[in-house]
């Protein structure tokens, strides 16, 4: 193998050209050509039924709401809608697919040429946007899921038997395919990240999916060639199946120090399929393009060309609900925040949580204050996205909200915030169950600070002497003797009207 | 009276409403005739004798009842082994679907059941439809009654025979190039493609999809468009279906009248390659339609010509698809010693599953959709179907129906075509361009050829959801063609 170079090393010699072709499951109720439900986790084979099953003489019907789903997909990303388009075959043997043809969309997709603007986040906190072309929006169905048992790939071949769930066949799955992405240098992996989770976002908006990726709901093909700047673009790979945005950036940062490293070496790249591996962030090689399928697309003969009413399509993109970019700048100009700190919000995935906490009644200071705080530290030390902390902008509402009564203050805030995101409970619960209820009873104060104001003669000394900030030893005696449960200002309070007497 | 068996659909209609006969008895009767002849016929390759006499009492009891009972309620139909049937074998004359028994029925099957109308098999097919004399069934060829050394017709010839041997009164047929016309026109009965969508493809064992049509077989006219009114209609389950209501095609038989009618013949389709037996009696029925009042036109369909060679290109595209499913490992055959890796197994069962000409068709398919070749293939084809389109059209512009011989010969002797698929191919010549255009057609026996006495064809071509035209014509001319023989001229079969 030849020398890995650093990205940084290759983008002085190489310009990435990337392309991304993004399949997302849709959330309609049923299958794309069938009434059968698409819910996960069923037990196998039970979600099935002689269309989706491809048994002999069934037939296809389309689920008209997954060509709504698809058409205001291509609406929200800035797509031509066809006035009449048609469903192909793509053929090939695998026995995931039961018919062993694939019900795609080839060369008439129902939406095309549109663009997508994303914003990129840049190491110096600030960002740029980033216009990402889409070439096209098509529909097609899932295929059935195959189970390897045995062997020591992992893979079909070499498995001592394969099992096949067929509940996920014929599941209707859009695909997004960006034009080639080129001039954004050693931005590239940032920016196919970055289009990524733009495109989750915009599907999560549409409520076209949830995109529940830790479920392979969305599952992402990257392309990455090189060629040194002002040459034709090089040969492409396309690393398949790279299904987190976490994968999708350092896919394409290992294909590009990869790619380098030959292209250094005075070797070529081999346009070839490779496979990503989660583990160590490494691609190899699949199928090249000399063993590559002829698929013999034509037209699929069991289903009518899709010809959506012009008028149904004009209403579909009047009803578009805000996506996400229009929403960010609507929120930033309400909240009155700076470009710095609105990247910083999205660069952290907190644009939503801070307006949840919002809509729940948090000022939006205090909000961001402890998403962009503590959250952000709890989530980073536990490797997880702010929004799997297991704390809810309810709850950030509710932590906010006893902050500012007086109840807790902020490091009495931070164990109830631990409490929540262990599933001790409501941010009330956890207060009364761990007793963090700050100690504002004036007896029981008092009983502290005569203690303490025996303890402490030299700094009574000092405070009588006027010397005030002397205050702060007794203080901190009373908050260490109510293992910092005192209101400390109610505690200054008493303490000067005791002296003062 | 006359024996049950030899009885038309609609006496045994009113056999049963005068309460001469039960559903039973007539069910019995064919099962009896089929273990009699049916050795000899090999016209089925099923009988399913007990759900056939249990939808017969069933239809017995409703009648008892005094419910109003569908028109066909309680007459026995044979169902071609391409139809889908829960529970009961359905191999498409194929060995790579042996053993399969479908979880689902055919919604032609579905109308058939809520037609109370037993269902006593399954009829014998080329394998996969894919022939035009039954002799590329995998379990073996069926006969020709008229003549037990020679052909039925196919791939449609189980339905055909068991029609013109007594062993069904009505059956179902499917035809994606002539597999319903030509076996009528070779067994003296008649046949009718529907109009494209006019009858569901749901549960219909695909062959090519966009030819593919499933329509009625019977030994009258009056009988078929009884079956076809029974079976047609939209169906929700296949997208190509027609959303409209099913004209009164029993009525259009019964009001038939050809007076002032225009009727086109065909230019390209007789002539050169048209036996002559079978043109006489086709110029003399339409002689006899012109004494009937029709007015008859000569029309040139010039792409017909080239419809057979877009035929099979087309056919074999969608068949390579279609039949792509057939790999082992759901359904059917599949060959393994257990050791091999998946594509083993599968190119294993596939060469042992599939007959000849099923390979062949798969492999013109696969080559003529391969990259580099589909413009010049399929793509080509596809012009020339819309070519052919536009014949029709033009000529339906200026005619009410079209007529031609159904096919070039009488029924030939077994063996003579099977290892020439090109001579075989030829006798769909004039069936072919229907399917391409998608329009209804209808062949009716119209006397023997005299230097064999062998059954003749005539076909009628109608426009699109114009099927009605087809029992008019044809019921006027069955009863002007009866009243010239003095009796129907299945009742010459084995004279
Ligand atoms: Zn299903």
């Amino acid at each position: 193998m030849t020398a890995m170079v650093t990205v940084d090393d290759a983008l002085t010699r190489y310009e990435p050209v990337i392309g991304l072709e993004v399949h997302v499951e849709l959330g309609t109720v049923s299958k794309m050509f069938c009434g059968c439900p698409t819910t996960f986790g069923g037990e196998p084979n039970t979600q099935v039924c002689p269309v989706c099953l491809g048994l002999p003489g069934s037939l296809p019907v389309v689920n008209r709401a997954a060509i709504e789903s698809t058409i205001r997909m291509g609406l929200a990303l800035n797509c031509d809608i066809a006035e009449w388009c048609r469903f192909a075959r793509k053929n090939y043997f695998y026995p995931d697919m039961p018919k062993d043809y694939q019900i795609s969309q080839y060369d008439e997709p129902l939406c095309t040429d549109g663009y997508l603007d994303v914003t990129v986040p840049l190491a110096d906190g600030g960002s740029e946007v980033v216009r990402v072309g889409i070439e096209r929006v098509h529909m097609e169905e899932d295929t059935g899921k195959l189970t390897h048992t045995g062997g020591a790939t992992g893979r079909i071949h070499g498995a001592d038997y394969s099992l096949v769930d067929y509940n996920r066949a014929g599941i209707p799955l859009v695909e997004i395919v960006t034009k080639p992405v080129t001039g954004t240098g050693g931005l590239a992996p940032a920016v196919a990240r970055a289009y990524v989770a733009a495109l989750r976002d915009i599907m999560r908006s549409l409520g076209v999916s949830d995109v529940r990726m830790e479920e392979g709901s969305l599952r992402c093909d990257a392309n990455v060639s090189l060629a040194p700047p002002g040459q034709p673009w090089g040969t492409r790979t396309e690393t398949k199946n790279v299904n987190s945005l976490r994968s999708v950036e350092r896919a394409v940062t290992f294909e590009i120090r990869r790619q380098a490293g030959v292209l250094d070496a005075g070797g070529h790249i081999v346009q070839e399929t490779r496979h990503f591996h989660e583990d160590d962030g490494t691609t190899t090689p699949g199928r090249s393009k000399e063993e590559a399928e002829d698929y013999r697309y034509f037209p699929e003969p069991d289903l009518l060309p899709v010809a959506p009413d012009p008028a149904w399509v004009d209403e579909l993109r009047t009803t578009l609900p805000e996506l996400p970019a229009a929403r960010r700048a609507r929120l930033q100009e309400q909240w009155g925040i700076s470009d710095f700190d609105m990247d910083s919000l999205i660069n952290a995935g907190a644009v939503e949580l801070v307006e949840a906490t919002v809509a729940a009644g948090a000022d939006q200071g205090a909000a961001r204050k402890w998403w962009m705080g503590e959250l952000s530290r709890a989530a980073k030390d536990r490797g997880v996205e702010l929004a799997e902390l297991g704390v809810t902008p309810a709850d950030v509402a509710r932590i906010a909200d006893l902050v500012g009564q007086g109840t807790l203050n902020d490091k009495l805030a931070r164990l109830v915030f631990e409490g929540v995101a262990a599933g001790e409970g409501s941010p009330d619960e956890v207060v009364a169950a761990r007793g963090l209820e700050l100690v504002s009873d004036d007896t029981a104060l008092l009983a502290a600070l005569d203690d303490a104001i025996a303890a402490n003669e030299d700094a009574v000394a000092k405070i009588r002497d006027g010397k005030v900030q002397a205050a702060g030893a007794i203080i901190g005696a009373v908050m260490k003797a109510t293992r910092g449960q005192a209101d400390a200002a109610r505690v200054r309070e008493l303490l000067l009207e005791r002296l003062g007497e | 009276m006359t024996e049950i068996v030899r009885m038309s659909a609609t006496q045994l209609v009113e056999e049963m409403a005068q309460g001469n006969l039960s559903s039973v008895e007539i069910t019995e009767a064919h099962l009896d005739r089929i273990d009699s002849v049916d050795g000899e016929i090999h016209a089925y390759l099923h009988v399913d004798r007990d759900g056939a006499l249990a939808t017969a009492a069933e239809a017995d009891a409703a009648r008892n009842t005094g419910a109003d009972l569908p028109p066909l309620a309680g007459v026995p139909v044979a169902l071609k082994d391409v139809m889908a049937m829960r529970g009961v074998p359905t191999t498409v004359g194929s060995r790579i679907l042996d053993g399969w028994l479908p979880p689902y029925d055919a919604t032609v099957v579905t109308q058939l059941r809520s037609n109370l109308m037993p269902i006593l098999g399954k009829t014998n097919m080329d394998e996969f439809a894919m022939g035009s004399s039954t002799e590329y069934s995998a379990y073996g060829p069926t006969r020709n009654p008229w003549d037990t050394t020679r052909i039925p017709g196919g791939s449609g010839g189980g339905s055909a025979a068991a029609l013109a041997a007594f062993e069904a009164p009505l059956a179902i047929g499917t035809d994606t190039g002539g597999s319903i016309r030509q076996p009528a026109a070779v067994t003296g009965t008649v046949g009718v493609k529907p109009t494209y969508g006019g009858v569901s493809r749901y549960g219909l064992v695909a062959l090519a999809s966009s030819l593919d049509q499933a329509g009625p077989c019977a030994r009258t006219v009056r009988d078929a468009a009884m079956l076809h009114r029974a079976i047609a209609g939209y169906d929700p389950m296949d997208s190509t279906s027609i959303d409209a209501p099913v004209p009164d095609f029993v009525a259009a038989v019964r009001e038939g009248d050809v007076r002032g009618m225009r009727i086109g013949l065909v230019t390209e389709l007789s002539g050169d390659g048209y036996q002559a037996g079978v043109q006489q009696r086709f110029t003399e029925a339409v002689e006899l339609l012109a004494g009937l009042g029709a007015e008859i036109v000569e029309v040139s369909c010039p792409n017909f010509t080239h419809a057979l060679g877009a035929y099979y290109l087309i056919l074999p595209s969608e068949a390579s698809s279609n039949l792509a499913k057939f790999d082992g490992m759901r359904y059917g055959l599949r060959v393994s010693d257990g050791d091999e890796g998946v594509e083993q197994v599968m190119a294993r069962t596939r060469a042992a599953g599939f007959g000849d000409e099923v390979k062949r068709r798969i492999m013109l398919g696969t080559y003529a959709l391969s990259s580099g070749y589909y413009d010049a293939y399929y793509g080509q084809a596809q012009k020339v179907r819309t070519l052919v389109q536009r014949d029709f059209d033009a000529a339906f512009a200026d005619c009410h129906v079209l007529i031609s011989p159904t096919c070039p010969t009488t029924a030939f002797p077994l063996g003579e075509k099977v290892d020439d698929p090109l001579a075989m191919y030829l006798n769909d010549i004039a069936t072919i361009p229907v399917n391409l255009a998608g329009n209804a057609a209808l062949s009716m026996p119209v006397g023997l050829a005299p230097e064999d006495g062998l059954p003749v064809g005539l076909q009628i071509m109608a426009p699109h959801h114009q099927d009605a035209r087809l029992y008019s014509v044809a019921g006027v001319l069955e009863g002007a063609l009866e009243d010239r023989w003095g009796r129907p001229l299945i009742e010459e079969v084995g004279a």
